[in-house]
């Protein structure tokens, strides 16, 4: 947690010797408080308020990055439980663990590697893979390093874990797992090569004994597995949210380092009936810095691509569209214009509304600065001007051959002023909820 | 290490309600269910265990739609063409409640009798939608109400432009209303305020935030549930309502859902992709604070029965 300037200035020597630069080490701290000085200038500082300012100045929860060749996959930093509050700024990396002795571990990669999905202009894949050593590691990271330069998480005892490493110089894997048993052999295998390494245990207790044990021997990209309960069996949804939520909590709240890093998932454990895709949801929703499927199929990760992507959308800026002329369902010329404006839901509403009942369509998006219709109508970004505007900028009386406009009825008051600024057309007030525009295009501008 | 948890503790705590009543509290219903009474933030068990498990309702309708995915038509085939024979299929899948959508072709005489075969014919309590047009709603709603009169209906969907009549059928015939506004914290809050003006009691008065589906605004629906919740637990009156959530019908209406050709390779099997569409919705919303779910799919059903069974015992 940042300190205040009054904070820091406590910790500085308060004689304003002037050598910093500026006239007392009250103006110091305030520069220092807010980012615009190095600590470095003050000359004079102690050791011991050295290291207290440099750990306050660490996020309270680690940034951990694996990388591979040209890949990095980041958890943590986060700042937030709610991401109303600001917003949550790394999504969790989506792994899919394969097995090393696995004869078919080629064509897998391949085909995990090559999982491209689009969502609204995007393009997502799989983060990396998690390779259980149950087999030979080295033979398998290279058959893995074959097909993919994704990052590796790295399961299994130190000494299997081990004989893999070598063949991933320059790389930042995660290996899984230190825990009460290893995690002194774990500990010098992450330090000897530079990689993250996951710690388990059944309590927030253990958690925080081991990963203090590991700090001190100088590993510290570490990552929290929490789901796991004394018997070594994967704990509830319940539980799991409750330790989740807790040691963000911890981290942010309290500044409690022993506990501030990401955390690592692995939905398809749990075995209690709930299933993988609820599980995974859950992990995304509820603070996951790494989740590791078991399960490679489209069918559940395009709708997990999509959750992570909707809950770590930053809610401060809403999501806008491009404002131009869509094509709904392959339009022909005689197909109806629809106008609404770039605000992402309004478009996307509107957008599914027609897609879904199978009616073609033209589409204006105008721009309004991401607003909704009776946002940017009352804000005065959605008028007649900037309509006409847009039909007029995009082209429209080209492509199309009615001249037949749809605006929405909420902003029906503006069909006179369009009609001055657009002679050609007719201007036609619609539905003022899409849900209802299927409908108003069949009846209405019966639209086959 | 022992590590001290912090625990939050609040003022507030969201209102009890009670949908259905039993014989002897003056309705048919074999049982009632309960929801709300939260005191802290969803399933933190080691704060106050919640009182009651959300409820997952079972979405039917007074006529077959036509507007469906066809893998909903397939799967309850001809018992969407009777209410009442989906009413009593959604009770063996499963479902805590019923909500039946009255259809816009709806007769008063049409609505009733919809309303009064699925009473008879399941005893789980029920919510009962309008056509959601302001005017028809008011007109088959009414009639309904007066009908089913002590049964503790939910009646919906009330939302700013038309709540009134609802409101007023709902307090003669000691039923309960579903208030719903656009996804927006003081939207909803002016709605109950409005409507508990007119003399209906909080602890009858469901609050729907409105959502998006997954991949449709989800974000907006999930982050104002959680505000609601949280203002809620600050003590804010107007917000202590359980939280009603739609995601079969947000869900069902995307073409993730409801399109199986003619689509992308990389969206996988269809009817998996729509089963984990309904369920992970849903899932997102319990986690931030949904009291009941209403959906379509049994397997959704299930999935989302097992994840609530999950989140009230904590092992």
């Amino acid at each position: 947690m940042a300190l205040t300037g009054i904070q820091i200035y406590k910790l500085l020597p308060q004689t304003n010797c002037k050598e910093c630069g500026l006239p007392t080490c009250l103006a110091f701290a305030m520069k220092l408080a807010a980012k615009q000085v190095e600590l470095a200038a003050c000359p004079y500082v102690s050791e011991e308020s050295k290291a207290k300012l440099a750990a306050s100045a660490a996020p309270p929860i680690r940034l951990v990055t694996l990388k591979a060749d040209g890949h990095e996959v980041k958890a943590g930093n986060e700042v937030v439980l709610f991401r109303h509050e600001k917003t949550f700024y790394h999504k969790p990396g989506l792994f899919v663990r394969l097995k090393a002795a696995d004869p078919d571990l080629a064509a897998k990669v391949e085909a995990i590697e090559n999982y491209t999905v689009n969502y609204v202009g995007m393009d997502f894949t799989v983060d990396g893979f998690a390779l259980q050593a149950d087999g030979d590691l080295a033979a398998a990271i290279e058959t893995v390093r074959a097909a993919s330069k994704r990052p590796l998480i790295l399961i299994g005892e130190p000494q299997a874990l081990e004989s893999g490493l070598g063949a991933l110089a320059g790389e930042t894997p995660l290996l899984y797992a230190a825990d009460s048993s290893n995690w002194e052999a774990m500990a010098d295998l992450a330090a000897q090569h530079k990689c993250a390494l996951a710690v388990r245990g059944a309590s927030l207790d253990e958690l925080a004994d081991l990963t203090e044990k590991i700090k001190a021997k100088g590993v510290e990209d570490l990552v929290l597995d929490p789901g796991l309960n004394a018997e070594g069996r994967r704990v509830n949804m319940a539980t799991w949210l409750a330790r989740a939520t807790q040691i963000r909590r911890l981290a942010l709240k309290k500044n409690f380092r022993p506990l501030g890093y990401p955390l690592i998932t692995f939905p398809a454990e749990h075995q209690d009936g709930a299933g993988e895709a609820v599980h995974a949801a859950q992990h995304i929703a509820k603070y996951a810095g790494f989740i590791v499927l078991d399960t490679f199929a489209p069918e559940l990760l395009y709708p997990l691509l999509v959750l992570r992507e909707n809950i770590y959308t930053d809610p401060q800026k809403p999501i806008q569209v491009q404002p131009e002329l869509y094509e709904i369902n392959a339009p022909s010329p005689d197909a109806p214009v629809l106008v609404t404006t770039n605000f992402s839901i309004t478009y996307f509403a509107v957008a599914n509304e027609v897609e879904g009942a199978g009616l073609p369509a033209w589409l204006v998006v105008t721009d309004a600065e991401g607003m909704s219709v009776l946002t940017a109508w009352a804000a005065g970004k959605f008028d007649a001007e900037r309509i006409a505007k847009a039909v007029k900028d995009f082209k429209v009386a080209e492509k199309v051959r009615n001249r037949t406009l749809v605006i929405p009825g909420h902003v029906a008051v503006l069909s006179g002023e369009l009609e001055e600024e657009l002679p050609d057309w007719e201007i036609r007030v619609g539905p003022r909820e899409a849900v209802d525009l299927p409908a108003f295009m069949k009846q209405a501008l019966q639209t086959a | 290490m022992a590590v001290e948890i912090p625990k939050d503790s609040w003022p507030g705590s969201v209102k009890e309600v009670t949908l259905g009543a039993t014989p002897a509290e003056g309705g048919t219903r074999s049982r009632t269910v309960t929801v709300g009474g939260e005191t802290t933030l969803p399933f933190m068990h080691f704060e106050a265990p919640p009182p009651h498990p959300p409820a997952i309702a079972i979405e039917i309708k007074s006529r077959r739609p036509q507007d469906w995915s066809p893998l909903l038509g397939e799967l309850w085939g001809a018992a969407m063409n009777a209410p009442a024979e989906w009413a009593r299929q959604a009770e063996d899948a499963d479902a805590d409640l019923l909500v039946l959508a009255l259809d816009i072709e709806d007769t008063v005489d049409d609505a009733v009798a919809a309303v009064q075969s699925v009473l008879q014919a399941s005893g789980l309590p029920l919510i009962v939608w309008g056509p959601g047009q302001a005017e028809k709603d008011n007109e088959l709603l009414v009639p309904v109400a007066e009908a089913t009169k002590g049964e503790r209906v939910v009646l919906g969907i009330c939302e700013d432009k038309n709540y009134r009549t609802i409101v007023a059928a709902a307090l003669a015939n000691d039923h309960l209303v579903q208030a719903r506004a656009p996804m927006d914290v003081n939207l909803s809050k002016q709605l109950n305020i409005l409507i508990s003006d007119m003399g209906l009691p909080l602890d009858r008065i469901l609050m729907d935030p409105t959502t998006g589906a997954l991949g449709y605004g989800i974000e907006y629906g999930y982050s104002v549930m959680e505000r609601l919740r949280l203002a809620a637990l600050q003590g804010d009156a107007m917000t202590q309502l359980p939280m009603i959530v739609t995601p079969g019908y947000e869900a069902w209406k995307t073409k993730e859902a409801k399109v199986g050709e003619g689509v992308p390779a990389a969206w996988g099997d269809w009817q998996a992709r729509a089963i984990y569409w309904e369920t992970l919705t849903a899932v997102a919303l319990l986690e931030s604070g949904a009291d009941i779910v209403v959906l379509r799919h049994p397997e959704s059903v299930q999935n989302v029965k097992q994840a609530i069974a999950n989140l009230m015992t904590p092992a």
